[in-house]
């Protein structure tokens, strides 16, 4: 049986309520944007329903400790095309062991929930090294960025601890929204018709005065700190993956 | 002609980066009164260079002018290069425009030596200064505290740095000498002392009282200069260990001698020697986050690390007697000696092991790289199939993957 629901973490949450109330056995659980249909397909919609995500939620809490149901919450934004059902493999583990199971490796999902999490917290950590603001002419400091999974919720913390005297943007190209700080607050934000670049990039026309003065300044800085003599471009490249480089004014000049 | 600001930061930015240090970890500094930043005690690598080190700090040098002629130092007094030297604003503004745009963690400043020793810190120390108190800056600052600096200069340095650093730069006093007659490990010594002091009674204050300043909460770090002198790596890992040991430091950076003089006082390198420098912070590692002794990793019969293979590997195969290693059984501390075995896998199989029996499969989808580990585990009381009593062979087999596999063909 394939399930299809709205996308959401709480729509997951009424999908893993349903399937016990009706007894369903899924083999996948599939996004309703993504779902292509397949000859012989049995499938079920879930509708989300926010008494059905409390309760599922609620009992989890009671089941787990909530950093191991946060770990699921971050996993669950790597939007790989397995991640709805092994959350949903490892709920039922949760719920199906007597005790503790939160760090029995042997079992697929948890260990899999692990390593899904290690790479969004790889990436979550990337986008803290690699987000270049840009100065714009409004005074704001703003950057575009492109990573591999939807990290947009877990990276504004750190930003707003450090960056606390001046208004940032950080938009998630692909997945079009951003967090915005106004130096009160973090806001998600959506924008209509973004102008961009070709390649999504922040317009030289949006940019302030010294700007790409600045730009230089540092690509005369990452060229002036490299040693020639010790060049070890694979190296290089496993530290700062190709994909990263667009957006990285000392890789992209 | 007057050098501009990126003129200036090409020649000291070159100059500044064969101290290798780039680390801004192991410090604390929360956003004061919304202010400009923050040190996560992390540490994050904003870009890495052509060589694949880190960068994350702004590491330049005030000045190149120097008035040392170490032989081993670019800036040295004797070499002909151009000389220039920032303004206290140059520096202050370049650190702030970086740190706003994501690209840095902050400042390491180094300088070369003009007047002396304490006429130097004093300027980089005016620095850090502003940063703190004119523009609320919280970000992590690395200042070099240059040998012979006397106690009151330090003191002002650790309120304003997250981290200090005095270079040891040569390994023993003797090739010091010879290469840098200006310096004497006593200089260094001294003043590394001192720091130790001073941060240790910090630490104790601030347990005592809530409103204890901070001094150098990211404590203090060394370098060592590998290769430009004869020491052997049994000399060296002894020194570092003694450098945790007794002065406490957090970090002892080894700087693999790039033959870039002339310097007849120094060996006629082809090539920097990037694998031993790599052996040592592997050997470094296993001493200070798996619990080996340095005698352990390193011995007087064999007095340098094999190149071909990691130290771990080394010390497994000296020590064939210890292993196989149960995974089901044997204690954490085991298990973190079985080459192929890092800190992350031991503890999930040590988790994961109370449950039930851990497989050759759960080990290897935890993270082990079995092409190591399967010589030094067993599994279900018994090794497994690639255990060999002979070194040698597991040696060879692990350097020549390839050719076995031609063999077995045949």
């Amino acid at each position: 049986m394939k399930i299809l629901y709205d996308g959401s973490f709480d729509g997951l949450m009424s999908v893993v309520f349903d399937c016990y109330e009706q007894k369903m056995v899924p083999t996948a659980i599939i996004k309703m944007h993504k779902y292509q249909p397949e000859m012989f397909d049995q499938v079920q919609t879930v509708e989300t329903n926010a008494e059905k995500t409390k309760r599922v939620i609620d009992g989890l809490h009671k089941k787990m400790t909530s950093n191991a149901f946060n770990q699921l919450f971050k996993a669950f934004h790597s939007e790989f095309d397995d991640i709805e059902l092994t959350i949903f493999n490892y709920i039922r583990l949760v719920i199906s062991t007597k005790g503790y199971i939160g760090t029995d490796y042997r079992q697929e999902p948890i260990l899999r929930i692990k390593q899904v999490v290690k790479m969004m917290n790889r990436e979550i950590h990337r986008m803290h090294a690699f987000v270049r603001f840009q100065l714009t002419v409004d005074g704001i400091y703003a950057a575009t960025v492109n990573p591999d999974f939807d990290v947009m919720p877990f990276i504004g913390e750190h930003f707003r601890k450090r960056y606390a005297d001046q208004l940032w943007l950080i938009y998630d190209v692909q997945r079009d929204y951003g967090i915005y700080y106004d130096m009160q607050k973090l806001q998600t934000i959506h924008i209509e018709n973004p102008e961009w670049t070709a390649n999504k990039k922040i317009k030289d026309s949006l940019l302030a005065d010294k700007e790409k003065s600045f730009q230089n300044m540092w690509q005369q800085y990452f060229s002036s700190t490299s040693i020639a003599e010790r060049k070890n471009m694979k190296l290089h490249l496993q530290h700062v993956p190709k994909r990263y480089w667009k957006y990285l004014p000392e890789k992209s000049a | 002609m007057k050098a501009s600001v990126t003129d200036k930061l090409k020649i000291l930015a070159d100059a500044a980066k064969y101290d290798v240090s780039c680390a801004s970890s192991g410090s604390k500094r929360n956003n004061k009164n919304k202010g400009l930043g923050n040190a996560t005690g992390m540490g994050i690598c904003h870009s890495y260079t052509e060589d694949g080190r880190c960068v994350s700090l702004l590491k330049i040098l005030l000045t190149n002018h120097c008035i040392y002629d170490c032989a081993y130092c670019v800036s040295r007094k004797s070499n002909d290069i151009k000389r220039v030297a920032f303004t206290v604003e140059e520096v202050v503004d370049l650190t702030i425009n970086f740190y706003r745009r994501n690209y840095i963690e902050g400042l390491f400043l180094s300088s070369g030596i003009f007047k002396n020793a304490d006429y130097t810190n004093e300027r980089l120390i005016r620095i850090a200064k502003k940063l703190r108190n004119e523009h609320n800056f919280n970000g992590y600052i690395h200042l070099k505290i240059i040998p012979g600096a006397s106690p009151e200069v330090m003191r002002e340095a650790g309120v304003y740095a997250d981290r200090l650093s005095v270079n040891l730069e040569i390994p023993s006093e003797r090739s010091l000498q010879k290469i840098a007659p200006e310096k004497d490990h006593k200089s260094v010594y001294t003043p590394m002392n001192w720091l130790k002091e001073q941060i240790a009674e910090n630490r104790e204050d601030s347990r005592k009282f809530r409103k204890t300043p901070m001094f150098a909460p990211g404590g203090q770090s060394t370098q060592m200069v590998v290769g430009a002198t004869p020491e052997t790596d049994h000399h060296i890992l002894n020194l570092s260990a003694s450098l945790y040991k007794e002065q406490l430091l957090k970090r002892v950076y080894y700087s693999g001698y790039i033959p870039i003089s002339e310097d007849e006082r120094l060996p006629a390198l082809k090539q920097a020697p990037l694998i031993r420098e790599n052996r040592l912070y592997q050997a470094d590692w296993l001493y200070r986050f798996y619990g080996f002794e340095v005698n352990e990793i390193i011995d007087e019969t064999q007095p340098n690390l094999d190149l071909e293979i990691d130290p771990k590997l080394g010390y497994a195969l000296r020590h064939l007697d210890q292993f196989p290693v149960d995974v089901n059984r044997a204690p954490y501390e085991m298990i973190l000696r079985v080459p192929g075995i890092g800190v992350k896998t031991a503890q999930l199989i040590v988790k994961s092991r109370k449950y039930g029996r851990v497989r050759y499969e759960d080990i290897k989808k935890m993270g082990a790289a079995m092409n190591r580990a399967k010589y030094f585990i067993e599994i279900s009381g018994r090794p497994l199939p690639a255990a060999s009593a002979v070194p040698e062979r597991i040696r060879h087999e692990i350097i020549y993957p390839a050719k076995k596999a031609q063999l077995t063909l045949f």
